[in-house]
């Protein structure tokens, strides 16, 4: 009878270290289709995570998993240590934004913002000091009494976050809260979640396909990928060591340029690559499972490209399209047929149809091997 | 029964449901949520709860009369003695059922048709012209009015008295101005079936009115702007643009007032009550339902046949519903 | 930039003559239910909207009504009820000859009495010599009658015809025969909408199929369940309860099917969002489906309500056909049968019967039309 409690209080002491959400072997289908393979995760007290992937990568399933939104196939998700598969999203101490916000459209901003304390049966005085405390903290105080419809994209959105923040959750999840909204918006909401997790101290998971708002965000970035999980770590983790070429692509912009590539020889702390026939260069870096003359594929990042500078392996190009975006100018490059995209100085006064000498340090390139994963 | 008993009976009826679903769900609310197995047992309740009293209704007042009017028709008058296929024998050789048959095949060829017909042609009229909503709400004021209503209005426009009599009825009056005999038109048999579905018409062009004014507001202003530019007259943009983009709805319309006009009824009671070879296979129904005392096996027959209409009709709407269903 | 041309004349023509057509039917049963009776039985309806020319006749009052004066036997008064608005042209004292004297010609009869009538129709009938008879004598009028309307007709069939408590029926009908199923089904496709449950689909697929059952296919067994279950409790097989069950069993399809369109439209994540909030399925249903669904609701029970309202068939099966039971068509097609020739009587009581759809129709025609073109997107 008192094994709950003990288990419970067994978690509890242990706090510190065990993870605020684990989610342990998870697998789920839809229909035939099997949709997360096997995740498993830690997500830390207190911080924020940001799952992020291509559309049908599985990440907005998880978020709903986690927020007892989807039945769980196989597996087990914890939230505090106690599992919460069968538990409805009620009783899971959360609380979630929606990308459409999700607001009633018959209730006035206090109203949706006090639904969940009404149904919790709350007394009038702490519904009110709640959904003021929230409206003060996200700037609404004089929209309370406005229907959805009559507020703009992001007020909706600050109303959205309010509902969750007048709950007092363990966990914040947000579905793509801010992709409904213009680009100016996006970059003013984007920051103040980063000041509402700091002034709330909550766990969020938070999910987008949009890496720029992961990058930003994020303490620890999940990358999925057809429902597994890529790579796991910090924002500079993943862009500076991607585990494979999917992250490498993924994180950044513009994309990391692929160029296909040969091993020539390896050595005991590089690896000597011969990129498309133009330009041979020494890696450091290093794979056991590849061997010399097998294809590989060196991934190297716009802003890493030297134009007509000094680097390790260079050879020309045309320039074909030219992008004057002030800070930087993006030049589009090709060589037989393989498009590359070199960030050069924002008053550059190189022009289409100029051919240019490109290059790149060796320590700035990835190496993936023939089954995509990055060398080490 | 006083008119106050009525109205107590009447808040009773209705109360006695919203309080069945208010107070179940206030147990199982109240029940519900203290723990994961709690939880899964009200959820099991509340949809039986929410489901039980439409499924009870649907069961005993469709699914089981369906199977049980196939049932009677293979029995006797009363229900009790299996007949086998003698009550469909006396179908297919009773004069009366035969006339019900044609007629009931005329009326669908004819009211479906030309209540569509008109609906369309109205509701490309009324979209051009500004006074086009007031003739819409015109038109289609019919669809509000009850059939028997109905039966009342047409009957005064084919009132007859005789020849030496002013005429009251509309189209006597007519007739006679332009030097006709008048005519007891709801009596000249053959002839006065469509006396009578030029009423259904008056009813049901409203219904095709309206639905395809919808229609044709929802196609885009683009496309006829730019038939327009290409250089399409408007009997052209008619035909070539419009008529294939509504052909769905035109579809739909059709067997909406064929479902209507399959089970026609009240028209035909209030006017003729079948007289005069007007009869169709529901008034017949409703005859034998209580003629002689009733005969159960023969009005099954009946429904039967009426149930075979809109069998095409069913299979489709449920291949459409499966179709939906996949994507 | 309007540019008038023959098409579009052509065209509001074309669309003229059909409001017409449509409209004349209702508007003479209209007029003819405000027009005198015995009017209404010798002119046709378009007569009364003119001034026309009327025979009557009419009877002096008898000998009680006479005055001595001026050496006379005097009897005054008038033909006309007051403010008639009629004017004489001409009269007469024999049906042979109705149009014998004109207004100021004194008319003598075989008695030696004379009369003399003024236009508005008073009359001074005087005579030598006492007069004897108990009634008056006829005189023939011939009048320009201008358009006249009186709710005398109204007031006859409302209080001594019965119409009047078959409109309370009807309503007694169509109300909970509305409201129940409404009530039912709002649950019954909340559930089909937003619950998890077993058959789900092949349900939703018998609602479907259920749509274009006709309700030929219920009326006997259901009468026969009605017949046993009125003799196993000693209650009347015919009632109003009953009949209220078997409008919702026959509007069961429609309305479910109507309203799970309508719920499937609301977004899904607002659903989540107050599950995360906390809230129950009743909760949902209540504080979220509802106030939303309010639109919705009105066109299905403006549909559900005039089919309720017009019904004859179900009214006239499941119901007796007495005072404290007839609906307003089934007393209709009783009056068609037994007063067939009393139009008055059948005018007005169409017209009666029709208030209701027709208030409907002009104050909640969008509901209506919503609910018309909702149902007919799968029909």
């Amino acid at each position: 009878m008192y094994d709950d409690v003990f288990i419970h209080l067994k978690d509890r002491s242990k706090e510190d270290e065990v993870a605020d959400i684990n989610v342990n072997t998870v697998n789920k289908y839809f229909g035939d289709v099997h949709v997360i393979k096997d995740i498993s995760l830690d997500i830390k007290s207190q911080s924020f995570t940001v799952l992020v992937g291509p559309s049908g990568c599985g990440k907005s399933t998880m978020l709903r998993m986690i927020a007892g939104l989807e039945d769980i196939n196989s597996g087990t998700i914890s939230i505090d240590g106690q599992v919460v598969n069968d538990l409805p999203p009620k009783q899971r101490n959360i609380a979630m934004v929606f990308q459409s916000y999700a607001l009633y459209p018959h209730m006035t901003v206090f109203d949706n913002m006090a639904f969940g304390l009404k149904l919790e049966k709350r007394s009038k005085d702490e519904i009110n000091e709640r959904v003021n405390e929230a409206a003060r903290i996200l700037q609404i105080e004089d929209y309370l009494l406005r229907k959805p419809k009559q507020l703009s994209g992001g007020q909706r959105q600050r109303v959205a976050i309010g509902r969750a923040i007048t709950r007092k959750p363990k966990v914040f999840l947000f579905d793509e809260p801010l992709s409904n909204l213009d680009a100016a918006l996006r970059v003013q909401m984007r920051v103040e979640l980063a000041k509402l997790h700091n002034e709330l101290d909550a766990t969020m998971i938070y999910v987008t396909h949009d890496q720029t708002e992961a990058m930003t965000l994020a303490d620890d970035i999940v990358v999925l990928d057809t429902g597994i999980v890529s790579q796991k770590g910090s924002p500079l983790e993943l862009y500076d060591k991607p585990n494979n070429m999917f992250v490498g692509g993924f994180i950044g912009s513009p994309k990391m340029n692929f160029m296909p590539s040969k091993i020539l020889s390896k050595s005991a702390d590089s690896t000597e690559v011969d990129i498309m026939g133009m330009s041979k260069i020494s890696v450091p870096k290093l794979s056991a499972s590849s061997s010399e003359g097998d294809a590989v594929t060196l991934g190297i990042r716009p802003e890493h490209l030297v134009v007509n500078g000094d680097s390790d392996g260079s050879w020309e190009s045309k320039v074909f399209v030219v992008e004057k975006l002030g800070d930087v100018t993006y030049l589009y490059l090709e060589k037989d047929g393989e498009p590359l995209v070199a960030e050069a100085e924002g008053h550059s006064d190189i022009k289409v149809g100029d051919t240019v000498k490109v290059g790149f340090p060796a320590g700035r390139c990835q190496l993936f091997d023939s089954s995509n994963q990055a060398f080490k | 029964m006083t008119i106050l008993n009525l109205l107590f009976i009447v808040f009773l009826g209705i109360l006695f449901f919203i309080a069945y679903f208010h107070i179940s769900n206030y147990l199982l609310d109240s029940y519900g949520g203290k723990s994961v197995k709690r939880y899964n047992i009200e959820n099991s309740i509340r949809v039986i709860v929410f489901i039980a009293p439409a499924f009870i209704v649907l069961f005993v007042f469709i699914l089981y009369p369906v199977f049980e009017t196939i049932r009677l028709s293979f029995y006797d008058k009363f229900g009790r003695e299996f007949v086998g296929l003698y009550n469909y024998k006396w179908a297919v050789n009773d004069p009366e059922f035969r006339r019900s048959i044609l007629n009931n095949l005329v009326w669908l060829l004819v009211v479906p048709t030309l209540s569509t017909f008109f609906g369309l042609v109205i509701a490309n009229l009324a979209d051009r012209i500004w006074w086009g909503s007031i003739a819409k709400s015109i038109i289609f004021m019919p669809m509000a009015i009850s059939f028997v209503g109905a039966g009342v209005i047409w009957k005064f426009i084919y009132e007859y008295r005789g020849p030496d009599n002013t005429q009251i009825g509309l189209l006597n009056s007519i007739i006679v101005s332009l030097g006709y005999e008048p005519q007891a038109w709801l009596t000249i048999p053959i002839w006065n079936n469509f006396f009578l579905m030029a009423i259904m018409i008056w009813i049901q062009t409203g219904l095709a009115l309206v639905i395809f004014s919808a229609a044709l507001r929802s196609i885009p202003k683009e496309m006829l702007e730019a038939a327009r530019i290409d250089g399409a007259s408007e009997l052209k943009i008619f035909f070539s643009i419009i008529i294939p983009y509504l052909e769905q709805t035109i579809l739909v319309i059709w067997t909406l007032i064929t479902i209507i006009v399959l089970r026609i009824f009240d028209i035909i009671f209030a006017m003729t009550n079948g007289e005069w070879q007007t009869g169709v296979l529901a008034n017949l129904m409703y005859d034998w339902m209580f003629r002689g005392g009733g005969d159960s096996g023969r009005g099954s027959v009946l429904a039967i046949v009426i149930m075979i209409g809109v069998i095409p009709i069913l299979a489709w709407n449920l291949y459409k519903h499966r179709q939906e269903q996949k994507i | 930039m309007k540019k008038i041309s023959l098409s579009s004349i052509l065209s509001q023509l074309l669309l003229l003559f059909f409001v017409i057509v449509w409209l004349i039917p209702t508007f003479g049963l209209f007029i003819s239910s405000l027009r005198d009776k015995d009017l209404l039985a010798i002119s046709g309806w378009w007569t009364a909207l003119t001034t026309t020319e009327i025979n009557e006749i009419y009877r002096m009052s008898g000998m009680e009504a006479q005055i001595e004066e001026d050496g006379y036997f005097k009897i005054k008064g008038t033909l006309f009820e007051e403010n008639s608005g009629k004017k004489i042209e001409s009269f007469g004292i024999n049906s042979k000859k109705i149009n014998e004297f004109m207004i100021g010609d004194i008319a003598i009869f075989k008695n030696e009495s004379e009369v003399i009538l003024d236009q508005d129709g008073n009359y001074e009938w005087r005579s030598k010599s006492e007069f004897q008879n108990k009634k008056g004598k006829r005189l023939f009028t011939t009048s320009l009658s201008p358009p006249s309307f009186t709710f005398e007709n109204y007031r006859e069939v409302l209080f001594k015809e019965g119409i009047g408590r078959a409109f309370v029926n009807t309503m007694a009908v169509a109300l909970p025969s509305t409201l129940i199923p409404l009530i039912i089904c709002s649950f019954f496709a909340y559930s089909l909408t937003w619950m998890k449950f077993f058959g789900r689909d092949t349900l939703l697929a018998i609602i479907i199929a259920s749509l274009v059952v006709p309700l030929q296919m219920s009326l006997i067994p259901i009468l026969s369940i009605y017949n046993d279950f009125g003799a196993l409790f000693g209650v009347a097989a015919k009632s109003y309860p009953g009949v209220w069950m078997a409008h919702t069993g026959f509007g069961l399809a429609s309305t479910t099917f109507l309203l799970r369109n309508f719920l499937k439209s609301l977004p899904n994540e607002m659903m989540e969002a107050a599950k995360v909030d906390g809230a129950s399925h009743y909760d949902i249903f209540l504080r979220i489906i509802i106030p939303l669904s309010i639109p919705a609701f009105a066109s299905i029970f403006i549909l559900q309500f005039l089919w309720c309202w017009n019904d004859l068939l179900v009214g006239l099966v499941f119901l007796d056909q007495v005072p404290s039971e007839i609906i307003l068509t089934a007393k209709l097609k009783e009056l068609l049968g037994s007063r067939g020739e009393n139009w008055e009587i059948l005018t007005t009581g169409a017209f009666v019967s029709m208030t209701v759809p027709l208030f409907i129709f002009f104050a909640l025609q969008r509901y209506f039309i919503r609910g018309l073109v909702a149902g007919s997107v799968k029909g």
